[in-house]
């Protein structure tokens, strides 16, 4: 591989506290060589290959924290290639992959398949996961120890949660010990009972089963007082509310530790966008007040919340075409992640290393990776956008397997012009 | 010179009654004034026309339904049609089709009316994006009934002359009450103030941004009231997961000729069946046609759906 210099650069690398034009070298092995306003062509010899990004915004690949890759057993929704495929076109370089696949990754030989198919079949950093209990039946717990050893990054039953508080407790106390991560997705089944929209005055007129809030309250107020017994690295996959956030202030200004996640669909959408009957906006956590929406935008710049997630959902058309309440939850998200974050900075939400930081840096540190930074040495992982330019989304143009987007139809701003992985071209505008 | 005409077929998309909320006034009052007409017609000795000879009506019941069906078989029957009505609960569905192939393939046989009934919110919705012809809502999970509110109107109408102006109460199970929506909605719609009374736990979240008044108290509920519609309470809800106990909830929520006294003298009953009698309403205050209208609620159902199936067959 030849050296590359990337010149006339908006360098935005939260990591490093960086915002500012200079010029980024990759060294033959597609590592960082040199960034920063110094770094000058000059530096470079003269078989440097030279890549112009023309005043764009230069940032570390994007780290997502949760998708679903259809392989093994849902291969029709979305496999290792596709997904891929439309990762690399949104900038995303790394993604944490969900273990609820068919069968379930709950065991050594499963890890052993996907790390295969993956090096194989992916073109992206690939970081899977596996179920924090057998089956994700939230009855008894996986090898911890043993996963790890084989590469699993993180333990989570994706959207299912343990009920079970003496379990959870020794699940905790277990992880602290071995130092694994363990990331709950926080709902309490008996309040959410058939629920599939947020509670309120439109589950009413929809005539459809609501779950309040306190279903996801209880649950993480549950853990965060476990957490004080057994601290364990623990991560809430998603919140979806106000409350939520509050019960976060209060435990993270008492100096618990812990790490928050938020999908970027709870940001950018509401229950009214639900409509009459869209299911491609039925998701889990689901879609509440503008008021639960605002605060989560605030939870991020006050740092409440650590990272922003695509929870790319694929799911087939067969499975959306249903009455609401059988419909499945989810939505792609992997290749609009970045654009749709970009919406809060046109609108004046949030400022643009915020929302950088929450893709790149801190879910690299929740997973311990040398990833979503810039700073020399790092792997070449590189996404170029263009902040200002318009798009309108299209589910035909998406190159996920899946075309369940929750935004059909709307109108972005910012575009991913390149995406370098290994200091590689990977994907070109 | 001619002046040149746009030759694109225009196309011809049918409308549907899939509930109250998507109506206008105009629409509804059309209804209940095409309605009347049907009501002498019921009455007299030869009951057949022949507006709707030549069409087709399924009759589309994943619930069991007996007087719904019914009530729409006999309306589409006395207005001509051929009406077939399909029991779904052993059917297709139970060999895994969808409701989306299920749609598709009675499409195929081409009717002109589809009457649904479903225990989904929203099927009817999904439905008649999928099919050519109209799709009428016999009641869909818990969201909309909207013919039963329109023949409520009707016999509030028939008997008192006007909605406009009245106090009306719905009491009960408003949480898993489709009735109870498309009433408020209508109600509201035709200019009367609706009160809601049920007990905590059956009270659905955000109903006082619907119009209405919520009471958990019969008395203060009732107060001034012309009319009050009782709901039915499902037998599987009154034994410790919604309420304590029947027993309990006859003492403060069952209609008795005392508590009738709350609401305005010579208030009037309705309830859309079946009831439960001893558990929402006395029986004998059930069966005083002085108070109760629940009987001409039955009848004036038929003329109120061959309104609709009328109006919505093109």
């Amino acid at each position: 591989m030849k050296e590359k210099i990337f010149i006339n650069a908006r360098i935005i690398d939260p990591s490093q506290n960086m915002d500012e034009k200079g010029s980024l070298i990759l060294n033959d092995n597609g590592k960082v060589k040199a960034i920063g306003k110094n770094v000058k062509k000059s530096d470079t010899s003269s078989n440097t290959e030279i890549v112009d990004v023309k005043g764009n915004i230069l940032i570390p690949g994007i780290v997502d924290m949760k998708a679903f890759v259809g392989e093994p057993g849902f291969e029709y929704k979305e496999n290792f290639r596709t997904l891929s495929h439309a990762a690399l076109s949104g900038g995303v370089t790394s993604i944490v992959t969900m273990p609820n696949t068919k069968p379930i990754i709950d065991n050594v030989s499963m890890v052993d398949f996907i790390i295969r198919r993956a090096r194989d079949k992916a073109s992206v950093n690939l970081f899977p996961c596996a179920s924090i209990t057998r089956q994700t039946e939230g009855k008894l717990m996986t090898e911890f120890g043993l996963l790890s050893g084989r590469g699993i990054i993180g333990f989570s039953d994706v959207n299912r949660t343990i009920q079970n508080t003496e379990l959870m407790a020794r699940i905790m106390d277990y992880a602290a010990d071995i130092g694994v991560l363990i990331m709950q997705h926080p709902e309490d089944y008996e309040l959410s009972k058939n629920a599939c929209i947020n509670d309120g005055e439109i589950a009413t007129r929809l005539g459809l089963e609501g779950v309040s809030s306190i279903a996801e309250k209880i649950i993480i107020e549950r853990d965060l007082t476990l957490l004080s017994e057994y601290p364990c690295r623990y991560h809430i996959n998603q919140i979806s509310s106000k409350q939520s956030i509050e019960v976060i202030k209060k435990n993270k200004n008492n100096g618990k530790k812990f790490t928050v996640g938020v999908s970027i669909n709870n940001l950018s959408l509401n229950e009214n966008d639900i409509g009459e009957f869209k299911t491609f906006l039925k998701l889990s956590p689901p879609l509440r007040s503008e008021e639960d929406r605002l605060a989560l935008v605030q939870g991020i710049k006050d740092g409440l919340i650590d990272v922003i997630v695509s929870d790319h959902l694929p799911e087939d058309e067969e499975s959306k075409r249903l009455p609401f309440s059988q419909a499945a939850a989810g939505a792609v998200g992997v290749e609009t992640l970045l654009p749709l974050s970009l919406e809060m900075f046109h609108n004046e939400s949030l400022p643009l290393n915020k929302i950088i930081e929450a893709l790149t840096i801190n879910p690299a540190k929740i997973l311990k990776i040398n990833k979503g930074t810039l700073s020399k040495g790092s792997d070449g992982d590189i996404c170029i956008f263009d902040l200002e330019a318009p798009w309108k989304v299209d589910a035909n143009k998406l190159k996920s397997k899946s075309k369940n987007t929750a935004i059909e139809g709307r109108n972005l701003q910012g575009k991913i012009l390149m995406t370098f992985l290994n200091g590689q071209l990977a994907f070109n505008q | 010179m001619a002046v040149k005409k746009n030759n694109t077929a225009i196309k011809n998309t049918p409308k549907h009654l899939l509930g109250i909320q998507s109506l206008s006034i105009l629409e509804a009052k059309s209804i209940l004034d095409e309605a009347k007409n049907f009501i002498k017609l019921n009455r007299s000795n030869s009951k057949k026309l022949d507006v709707l000879r030549g069409k087709t009506q399924i009759n589309l019941f994943f619930e069991p339904s007996t007087r719904t069906q019914s009530s729409f078989d006999l309306a589409g029957k006395r207005l001509g049609a051929d009406v077939m009505s399909m029991n779904m609960d052993n059917s297709a569905l139970k060999k895994g089709e969808t409701l989306i192939d299920t749609a598709m393939t009675l499409n195929a046989m081409h009717p002109d009316l589809i009457v649904i009934r479903h225990q989904d919110s929203g099927a009817p919705n999904l439905l008649s994006q999928k099919v050519n012809c109209a799709v009428i809502n016999a009641g869909d999970g818990r969201r909309e009934h909207p013919t039963q509110a329109l023949l409520d109107a009707l016999t509030i109408i028939n008997r008192i002359g006007k909605i406009e102006g009245l106090k009306i109460a719905i009491c009960g199970d408003i949480l898993h009450s489709r009735v109870a929506r498309s009433n408020i909605y209508l109600m509201n719609m035709l200019g009367a103030e609706v009160n809601v009374i049920a007990p905590k736990t059956l009270m659905p979240k955000g109903i006082n941004k619907m119009g209405v008044k919520s009471f958990t108290d019969m008395k203060k509920g009732l107060d001034g009231c012309d009319i009050v519609m009782m709901l039915r309470l499902q037998n599987e809800r009154m034994q410790g997961s919604f309420l304590p106990s029947k027993r309990e909830y006859y003492e403060f929520y069952g209609l008795t000729p005392e508590k009738l006294k709350y609401a305005k003298k010579n208030a009037l009953i309705m309830h859309p069946g079946p009831m439960n009698r001893g558990v929402e309403i006395d029986t004998k205050l059930a069966d005083d046609i002085n108070v109760s209208l629940v009987k001409e609620q039955v009848e004036l159902g038929v003329a109120v759906r061959m309104a609709c199936l009328k109006k919505y067959c093109k």
